[in-house]
């Protein structure tokens, strides 16, 4: 049974899913880009680290999180230490964790690991990498670039949609003492 | 189903045994079945149905020279959303919202969960889900592009038979989402809803439906609910016909490879309809009711001969007839009808509110489209029965490939 009559040919690659992803890039000296080639001297091999569907909750400002999955596409452990993005440079790994009942998201003790050719999902009430500081608004729509640093010091750029979304509102902890905030 | 006391029906145990009989005797066995119970058991027999999930699974590619949704045969069913852009939203504004709608829709039709999918699971049947995009007049204005506006991209004028509602007409933003899964179409519209509330407000949904997918050909005409075979002398798909009517090829550089859709909503006066005998109806179309053959003709696509006359030396087919009224003679200048049924909640009299959501594509609505509404709005038999009460006019972007977005070429 044809289900189209069209000539419309183009196949369905099954990198759609990556579309909206990023380069890769092997030192925080090599910029990102998906239009620059690789230098023809790079024999530093790229990080075996990617993301996919990989969006961010729109803020005028404040709290935001970025999340999707991060796939280690390598033979051994990867951990990411730190976060740095566009909209927001200063930025913390979180998780969610239930303290006395209520659910409440806290920095991630020690990062993120992505187990060797494993990923790492972060979503709404799990793990997400947390904007503590929107400075401008992250419209619907907008491209934010974001920055993860591996333990080995090596960094890893990729870009984000934003998009509007309802939840993902849990309070932040950020320690013993502030009182919590809610993000978004 | 059944009731609690009796869990073992005569009438399934009657439908058991013909089964096992063998496939050719399993209809006529629960038949008898039906009959011989019907006063003690009042519940119909019910054939099992036939593996059908392929349907639910089966995707229309998203990208493409054109959009999809335009020459994909008609899903059935669909949501037309048009949308008044906010204050301020430009070009710029707009650029982001196509590509985070370029996204959802790709991902969609593919059966796969929009970003920040909700319910992820509800994406997992595309059953042939299309998302169509289109700009309203205005659109062009708030990007600062109105020199790239179609000419004729404009409200259509006033007809006398129109009794136009604010509430189905215009907008600035047009998405079609058409799916063979009432369901799926829902999920769709929440989610390209969900992504467009930042740019824009609804101005108004109309949601229609043709026979379900499986219940005849594909390709069969349709019957409206007026009982009329709609849509006979439609170009057929995949056709240079088809092709030379439908897809922009001249005019703004950015819409080649687009067209036009004209979205009017047309009240069935079935009231008055039901009062109208067989005769009178037939003639008000120039079509038989039973098999849409022209009067003048034996099957549905032979051609009306608008020339012929009866004994009495007038046309069989009325010079007033909407098949006369609606005739074009140059394949140019014919417009490809995709319309779905509407039917919604009855009034306390019991009156319908029911008709049809008339979309028509056409390279150019000025040249194609206007020309036979005139020639219906002048004079057609058949508006003694239909009410436009909605209208309104979208440029229909060319389609996209996987690196690009819906819109691209006039707002990237």
């Amino acid at each position: 049974m044809s289900i189209s009559t069209t000539a419309r040919g183009l196949a369905l690659a099954a990198t759609a899913a990556l579309a909206l992803l990023a380069t890769a890039c092997g030192s925080a000296a090599e910029p990102a880009s998906t239009s620059t080639p690789p230098p023809p001297s790079a024999s530093v091999p790229a990080d075996p680290i990617a993301v996919r569907d990989i969006w961010v909750k729109t803020a005028d400002k404040g709290m935001t999180a970025a999340f999707g999955t991060l796939l280690n596409t390598g033979g051994s452990e990867l951990r990411i230490v730190k976060a740095t993005s566009t909209a927001s440079p200063m930025m913390e790994l979180h998780e969610v964790a239930e303290v006395d009942g209520k659910m409440e998201m806290r920095p991630k003790e020690g990062g993120f690991t992505i187990p060797a050719g494993g990923s790492h999902e972060l979503k709404p009430g799990g793990d997400h990498l947390m904007m503590m500081d929107v400075k401008a608004p992250v419209k619907a729509g907008d491209e934010v670039t974001f920055t993860l640093t591996l333990d080995d010091g090596k960094t890893f750029e990729f870009t984000a949609v934003a998009k509007d979304f309802a939840g993902g509102n849990e309070s932040y902890n950020p320690g013993s003492s502030a009182s919590p905030m809610t993000m978004g | 189903m059944g009731t609690p006391d009796r869990p073992l029906s005569r009438r399934r145990l009657l439908g058991g045994g013909a089964l096992a009989v063998g496939g050719g005797v399993v209809g006529a066995g629960l038949t008898a079945g039906a009959h011989a119970f019907a006063a003690t058991d009042a519940q119909p027999a019910t054939p099992a149905a036939p593996a059908v999930q392929v349907l639910g699974t089966q995707t229309v590619p998203f990208y493409g020279a054109h959009q999809a949704g335009v020459d994909t045969p008609a899903q059935a069913h669909a949501a037309f959303l048009s949308f008044d852009l906010r204050p301020g939203v430009d070009r710029a504004a707009l650029g982001r919202m196509m590509r985070l709608l370029t996204d959802d829709a790709a991902r969609l039709t593919q059966g796969r969960p929009a970003l920040a999918d909700t319910e992820p699971e509800l994406a997992a049947m595309p059953a042939r889900l299309t998302v169509t995009f289109g700009f309203g007049p205005k659109l062009f204005a708030a990007a600062g592009l109105d020199s790239h506006r179609p000419t004729s991209l404009a409200p259509l004028p006033a007809f006398p038979i129109d009794k136009l509602q604010p509430q189905w007409t215009g907008g600035d933003l047009l998405i079609q989402i058409c799916a063979d899964e009432p369901l799926t179409v829902t999920h769709t519209q929440r989610m390209l809803i969900k992504d467009t509330r930042a740019f824009g407000s609804i101005r108004w949904t109309q949601r229609g439906f043709r026979r379900s997918r499986g219940m005849e050909d594909d390709g069969v005409t349709q019957r409206n609910v007026m009982g009329q075979l709609d849509g006979t002398r439609n170009p057929k798909l995949g056709t240079p016909v088809f092709d030379g009517a439908v897809w922009v090829d001249s005019g703004p550089t950015w819409l080649h490879g687009g067209t036009t859709v004209v979205v009017r909503r047309i009240r069935a006066e079935l009231e008055t309809w039901d009062a109208a005998d067989p005769t009178a109806k037939e003639f008000a179309v120039g079509r038989r009711l039973s098999d849409g053959a022209p009067l003048t003709g034996v099957d549905e696509h032979d051609q009306p001969d608008l020339a012929k006359t009866n004994e009495l030396g007038f046309t069989v087919i009325s010079e007033s007839a909407h098949i006369a009224r609606a005739h074009v003679t140059s394949d140019r200048q014919r417009i490809f009808r995709r319309p779905y049924n509407y039917d919604e909640a009855p009034g306390p009299d019991g009156n319908s509110d029911a008709g049809l959501i008339f979309a028509a594509y056409q390279r150019d609505i000025g040249t194609q489209f206007l020309p036979i509404q005139r020639n219906l709005a002048e004079n057609d038999l058949l508006n003694d029965w239909i009410t436009p009460i909605g209208s309104a006019v979208f440029a229909v972007p060319p389609g996209c490939r996987e690196d690009g977005w819906v819109g691209q070429s006039l707002l990237g």
